[in-house]
């Protein structure tokens, strides 16, 4: 039972880390690029959040949906501002551009927010169920995330295989040259990417804050890291790999941390990615291009 | 003798000959003014670490800029060599008194033992390509700052005593520890000079410049440019980078072990992403493959936030700004032809200049 109950929360806190890792693994597999500045946007989601919740006294609903508002705007501009310029410079200059993104957001939120660790109000009262005549015990909060999380997924799903513009999106994936000229404004596409990963940055912000509780200007740098891990580990530009893969390092993180050691889990779980990409070069859901001479 | 003057000054080695003169002049001129009119304490205590990361800059640009690889987990060998450094040093004290043989022999097995550690990683690391490749060497740096916050060694008159995971080290009268885990080394004797890092930055620029004026130079960058036709002409890929990359540890390592002992506490932590990235924003702001360039983008970057503490709080974010807007500003298409078309302009007219001259 006990296995079961670290699975569970495993499961939960793989959810977070999918959530995130959507972000990047979209914006990945559209623009090719790594978006160190996505565990910035989770911060500033998280003290929207906080300050829509505990200065305006705003309900639940409407302060999540004020810090999805605000982080999707936050990731157009970024996008328009820095990234936009830099289309056809090399990889390794946007990379940088997107670390002086991040940089910036955090010594931002320092000044503007301070440096002292805040407490996020309690949205849900710590309350639990018991499963198998008490044997089981689970937080509602872990089961929020865990739904959460398959809905965004299916309705992600959803909008890329059926939508126009989620046509839009895989097309502009694999040749945007092709794109564009069968009609695609390739600027918008990648725009509404990034518009959609900022957007569930925001919701993994309210979570990865409900199952944490305090948080400071650097909240999201660690999440950020491990869910770029989970990204590559599901294989990166996949959106169900990205799925399997922040599930998976949640489950392994949780497991070590209970029956291994606490102190080594992140060893344990970089290892496991290695491993993983040692096996399967390109993430476990992770397509293998073929080159070609 | 006028073969040895033509090679200095040749074409294509002017640019090797730029930048030892520049690290020497520097040195000169920064040991006169310590000696003469003084400079200010916080520039002394910047020479070490400035020394250090242009050291670790370059050898990054061995991997990224040259050997044209992403590489997220530099700090790691960095760690790995100031640990190693600090731990030889500490062993050393009561046997050897001359500071700089101690220095000298740290920075030697810092090097080594780094280089030890780059040659594994490098086996798995090479079997992979592009951002995955970059995502396997943050993995390592992760692993080995994760490993080395759970290391605690202490010595006695009875010898070493090491534990794992928790702190078990029972030390008799006297004894000393050396590492103790998330605090790391507590009261390492600080040896690390200007001199040295002098000398270092020369070792390194020596290496990395006959490596890439070599066949071996060549090799790399062909698998580089286009690694098909570079295996092709029967290019062995995966040993090339791997060299590239154990030279690379290596030297990171000795520029670990002399920035460990600058210092007198020193924690695993010190050495995190955040470290492996500023590293790669001077590789980048400096020119891939341009040694050069690296060595005024570390300097440059490494003293102007210190130069901006006047503003507090506002440092880092003018910092990341002036980040952006460098990175904006060289990849403008607009700009970039108009400063070509104004260097042409200049160009054409010194010309004509000199052709009526000659005429």
């Amino acid at each position: 039972m006990a296995f079961l109950s670290y699975l569970i929360n495993g499961m939960g806190l793989g959810s977070v880390y999918a959530i995130i890792a959507l972000g990047y693994t979209m914006v990945y597999g559209i623009a090719k690029m790594l978006n160190f500045a996505h565990g910035d946007v989770i911060m500033i989601g998280a003290y929207t959040a906080f300050y829509c919740l505990t200065m305006f006294k705003l309900s639940t609903f409407t302060s999540i949906i004020i810090s999805v508002v605000v982080c999707t705007i936050l990731g157009i501009i970024i996008e328009k501002f820095a990234y936009k310029p830099l289309r056809k410079a090399s990889s390794l200059s946007v990379l940088i551009t997107a670390i002086g993104i991040s940089y910036f957001l955090q010594n931002l939120a320092q000044i503007l927010f301070g440096t002292d660790p805040k407490v996020f109000p309690e949205l849900m009262r710590n309350s639990t169920f018991s499963l198998f005549k008490g044997q089981l015990t689970l937080s509602y909060k872990t089961l929020l995330t865990i739904i959460a999380c398959i809905l965004i997924m299916i309705f992600l799903t959803i909008f890329v295989n059926k939508t126009k513009t989620g046509k839009a999106m895989r097309a502009c994936s694999q040749d945007k040259e092709a794109a564009q000229l069968m009609g695609i404004n390739v600027d918008n596409t990648i725009s509404i990417t990034f518009a959609i990963g900022s957007g569930l940055a925001a919701i993994a912000a309210v979570l990865l804050c409900i199952t944490y509780s305090t948080f400071t200007p650097t909240l999201g740098s660690m999440p950020g890291i491990k869910a770029f891990t989970a990204a590559v580990f599901g294989g990166i530009g996949s959106i169900p790999g990205a799925f399997v893969g922040g599930l998976l390092l949640g489950i392994i993180e949780t497991l070590t941390k209970a029956y291994l050691s606490t102190q080594l889990s992140d060893a344990i779980v970089f290892m496991v990615l290695i491993i993983v990409l040692l096996i399967k070069p390109s993430g476990l859901l992770g397509k293998r291009i073929h080159e070609k001479v | 003798m006028e073969k040895m003057f033509k090679k200095i000054f040749d074409k294509k080695h002017i640019s090797r000959t730029v930048s030892y003169l520049i690290v020497i002049v520097g040195y000169i001129i920064i040991q006169l003014m310590m000696n003469t009119v003084g400079i200010k304490n916080l520039f002394k205590s910047l020479l070490v670490p400035t020394c250090c990361y242009i050291v670790a800059a370059l050898s990054l640009n061995l991997v990224v800029g040259v050997s044209g690889e992403l590489s997220l987990g530099h700090s790691g060998f960095m760690s790995v060599g100031a640990f190693a450094g600090i731990l030889v040093s500490g062993l050393l004290e009561p046997y050897l008194a001359m500071g700089w043989l101690r220095l000298l022999i740290a920075m030697l097995v810092g090097g080594v033992i780094a280089g030890i550690v780059g040659l594994l990683i490098s086996i798995p690391v090479l079997k992979l390509q592009g951002d995955y490749l970059a995502i396997v060497t943050l993995a390592f740096c992760q692993i080995i700052k994760s490993l080395l916050n759970n290391i605690y060694l202490g010595v006695d008159n009875n010898g070493l005593h090491f534990s794992f995971v928790q702190n078990k080290v029972v030390l008799s009268n006297g004894g000393r520890m050396l590492l103790s885990g998330p605090m790391g080394a507590t009261a390492t004797t600080r040896l690390a000079t200007f001199t040295a890092g002098f000398l270092l930055i020369l070792f390194a620029l020596l290496i990395i410049y006959n490596l890439t004026y070599s066949r071996f130079g060549r090799t790399i960058m062909a698998a580089r440019d286009n690694r098909i036709a570079a295996e092709s002409v029967g290019i062995h890929i995966r040993n090339t980078k791997m060299l590239a990359f154990v030279i690379s540890a290596i030297l990171a390592g000795m520029s670990g072990a002399l920035f460990g002992l600058n210092y007198s506490t020193l924690q695993p932590a010190k050495f995190d992403f955040n470290l492996s990235i500023l590293i790669l924003v001077y590789v980048v702001l400096g020119g891939l493959g341009n040694m050069t360039g690296t060595i005024f983008a570390t300097i440059i970057l490494y003293v102007l936030p210190e130069l901006l503490r006047g503003l507090q709080d506002y440092r880092m974010l003018i910092y990341s700004m002036i980040l952006i807007l460098i990175m904006l500003v060289t990849n403008n298409q607009s700009l970039k032809e108009k400063v070509e078309a104004l260097i042409l302009k200049i160009k054409t007219r010194f010309l004509k200049k000199g052709s009526v001259a000659n005429d």
